[in-house]
């Protein structure tokens, strides 16, 4: 246990040039794990021609920045992505690696993983630092990752621990580990890496890829109106728009919402939309199903709107109000509009 | 045989169905199934899970492991998408599509529920020593099991099972297969001796994608699958692995090994034989199978409570609603 402990490493998303804001919060929580066990924060950035990308995660906390450009880097693919962070792992051999729960992160630490046999905890919402007393095998770790998850459809939160050679391998869901302020004069050290590709990784080939930005931003709203099956039609979605845009709030949906064409799948709230966690969430004419709750519950306050007495949805919410949206939406906006 | 090939081959290209999606086109031909010579083996990993969606308190037992028997089981949701996706490519293009699920004995249930479906072959992959695995260990022994089951084309999976809900499983087993993997498939758009293409989803759009085959896809909920057919449901109801064969004639005075082996032989000419392996029959390596071959432990298990800390009704008249607008401003949620 004496031996020298590897450092924390944060693998860092990037489309086009531009740093995915998971891949901000993993490098401040992975500062703070780091600090914790008294080791560095590094930073595994690939791509071609993201060099723009360095001085932002040494303002974020990183120490250190490992930098592999390559055209086959570009755009992301799996195996030659897992082959530079592979060849990066036998050589430093951290003691924490960190993945956004991305779509993907989710397809590339498990490859890395499967061929370093590291164990991976999927979709992390929480990692601490703590011992594990392992009593069914007797032994003791110190100092270990324990990597805190959902499964079982929300139903269950599990603590997990790798009690294997390290890394200690997560992905960890979008939205929930704190972004800090950025210290704009902190400074940090670039290794450049060589990456080298056989042919090997390089048969996948992207033949065509159609990717626009997200013209919502749900991830950093502060107040979301959220619309669902209840409202019954895509021309009453506006009654949605309308308080969202009197509170100052964004539009968010449920799945039902989405899939009936009411509304774009940016907006889609839930284990396979956007996680949310803003300061008020309104959900109107949601039953509340286990994966739309996965994506909202969160939020610091909820206001259900439901004319069924029984929707799940009131179970998680602070606020009820049992009754036809369509009579209850326009009163809130009148309120709201009243009062300030 | 080649004039019957160029025949089909003539055939198809009259009879092709075009349609249009998403600004590509997709030529198929839904006569084909049947009419020609099997030319890929596709398997498909599907998974028995508990009904997360239904979940009662008693689901889990105090050393942090499921306990499945308290919910009822179910073919894991995009498990069937990705078993709709290999019958299509059976329909278009003739294949042999093989089932296989690592899981107690009583996992042959989804197994026979894929052949009511229209997969060709099945196999259950069964062993005490395989309880506890994570996904690791999971994957290295599917791995065995794809070793075993021969040479094939593509191997697909569900994106996630709604239990463990990781997704690693199939890109682990890519790895360990060392064959390329892509996964959150939406549709194949063609696929030869050689290679697959295939669109998948990306953020905020999509992604076509070509990889030479053998290769592992992940399929997420893109399709409708198709439902059992009764006449299948008729056939292989009566389709049995080894233990069910030796538990359904426990207890009578027939357990005599070569009664039984004349009954498989039996039930396998009428293709009525679900393949039952354990470790050693895929030679798997004890060190990395079940929980000594799974480096995470679970430490600890909670459930969830759902109920918010203080709910507050509202009643949904003008009164009620100027209330909790007012207290929303009062405690600056709303400004
Ligand atoms: C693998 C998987 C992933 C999924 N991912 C997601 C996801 O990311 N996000 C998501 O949202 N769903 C997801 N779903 C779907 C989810 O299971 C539900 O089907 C969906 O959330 C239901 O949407 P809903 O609540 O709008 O519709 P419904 O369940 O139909 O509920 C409509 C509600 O509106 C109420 N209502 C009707 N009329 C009115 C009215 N006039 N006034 C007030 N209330 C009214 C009804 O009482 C009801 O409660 C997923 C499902 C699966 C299997
Ligand atoms: C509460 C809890 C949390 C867990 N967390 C983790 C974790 O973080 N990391 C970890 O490594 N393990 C974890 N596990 C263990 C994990 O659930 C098992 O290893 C499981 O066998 C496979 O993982 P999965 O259910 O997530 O499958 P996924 O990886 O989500 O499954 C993807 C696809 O792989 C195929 N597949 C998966 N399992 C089988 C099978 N048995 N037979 C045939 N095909 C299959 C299916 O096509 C499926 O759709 C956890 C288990 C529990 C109960």
């Amino acid at each position: 246990m004496s031996e020298k402990i590897g450092n924390v490493w944060v693998f860092i998303e990037q489309e086009g040039g531009k740093i995915a804001d998971v891949s901000l919060e993993l490098v401040c929580k992975g500062h703070e794990l780091a600090k914790r066990l008294g080791v560095k924060t590094e930073a595994v950035l690939l791509g071609n021609k993201i060099r723009h990308c360095v001085d932002t995660l040494y303002h974020y906390g990183c120490d250190t920045v490992y930098l592999a450009e390559d055209k086959h880097l570009e755009p992301f693919t799996v195996l030659p992505y897992a082959k530079v962070i592979m060849d990066l792992i036998k050589e430093h051999k951290p003691n924490i690696l960190l993945f956004g729960a991305t779509l993907k992160g989710r397809e590339l630490a498990p490859r890395v993983a499967s061929e370093k046999l590291a164990g991976l905890t999927a979709d992390c919402t929480d990692l601490q630092i703590d011992d594990f007393d392992d009593k069914v095998n007797k032994k003791f770790y110190k100092n270990k990752l324990m990597q805190i998850r959902p499964a079982f459809g929300g139903n269950i939160i599990a603590t997990i621990v790798n009690t294997w050679d390290d890394p200690q391998m997560v992905t960890v869901r979008e939205g929930v580990m704190k972004m800090t302020e950025p210290d704009k004069s902190r400074k940090g050290k670039l290794v450049e890496v060589k990456p080298s590709l056989s042919k090997e990784e390089t048969i996948v080939k992207v033949i065509e890829r159609v990717s626009k930005e997200k013209n919502v931003n749900l991830k950093g709203a502060q107040i979301i109106v959220a619309g669902g099956y209840g409202v019954g039609s895509k021309e009453n979605f506006k009654l949605i728009y309308e308080l969202a845009e009197a509170l100052g709030g964004q539009v968010g949906a449920s799945r039902a919402a989405v899939d009936a064409g009411w509304i774009d799948h940016d907006h889609q709230v839930g284990q396979t939309g956007v996680t949310v966690r803003p300061k008020l969430y309104i959900a109107c004419g949601i039953s509340g199903s286990i994966q739309h709750r996965a994506g909202m519950q969160e939020a610091k306050r909820i206001i259900a709107i439901n004319s069924d007495p029984d929707a799940p949805i009131l179970s998680v919410a602070h606020y009820g109000i049992v009754g036809d949206l369509n009579d209850i939406i326009p009163k809130m906006i009148k309120a709201y509009k009243s009062k300030v | 045989m080649l004039s019957f090939f160029h025949a089909c081959a003539i055939l198809s290209s009259f009879v092709v169905k075009k349609y249009v999606k998403n600004n590509y086109k997709i030529y198929r031909n839904p006569k084909q199934n049947g009419g020609h010579a099997v030319s890929f083996t596709i398997i498909v990993f599907v998974k028995q899970v508990p009904d997360t969606q239904n979940i009662t308190g008693e689901a889990m037992k105090a050393d942090g492991t499921v306990n499945r028997a308290a919910l009822p089981a179910i073919f894991n949701p995009e498990d069937l998408n990705a078993l709709e996706l290999a019958l299509q490519l059976k329909d278009r293009y003739g294949a042999k599509v093989v089932v296989g699920t690592m899981g107690p004995p009583n996992a042959a249930e989804v197994l026979r529920d894929a052949l009511y479906r229209g997969a060709d072959e099945a196999v259950l992959l069964t062993d005490r020593n395989f309880a506890g695995a994570d996904t690791l260990a999971t994957s290295y022994a599917l791995s065995c099991c794809a070793k075993k089951i021969g040479k094939f084309d593509l191997i697909l999976c569900g994106r996630q099972a709604i239990d463990g809900d990781t997704a690693q499983v199939g890109p682990q087993l890519a790895e360990k297969l060392k064959i390329p993997q892509i996964s959150y498939i939406e549709e194949v758009i063609s696929l030869d001796k050689h290679k697959v293409k295939a669109r998948r989803a990306i953020e905020g759009g999509y992604e076509i994608l070509e990889t030479p085959v053998p290769a592992m896809l992940t399929v997420i909920d893109s399709n409708d699958p198709r439902p059992p057919a009764a006449k299948k449901i008729m056939k292989f109801k009566k389709a049995i692995t080894r233990s069910e064969l030796v538990k359904a004639h426990a207890g009578a005075n027939y357990t005599d090994a070569e009664a039984l082996a004349e009954e498989e032989e039996n039930l396998k000419t009428k293709n009525l034989w679900i393949n039952e392996w354990n470790a050693s029959s895929v030679d798997a390596d004890p060190q990395r199978i079940g929980l000594a071959g799974s480096p995470t432990k679970v430490k600890k298990i909670e459930s969830v409570v759902l109920t918010a800390a203080d709910f507050k009704k509202i009643e949904a008249n003008e009164q009620g609603i100027n209330g909790l607008i007012h207290e929303l401003i009062q405690d600056h949620t709303l400004g």
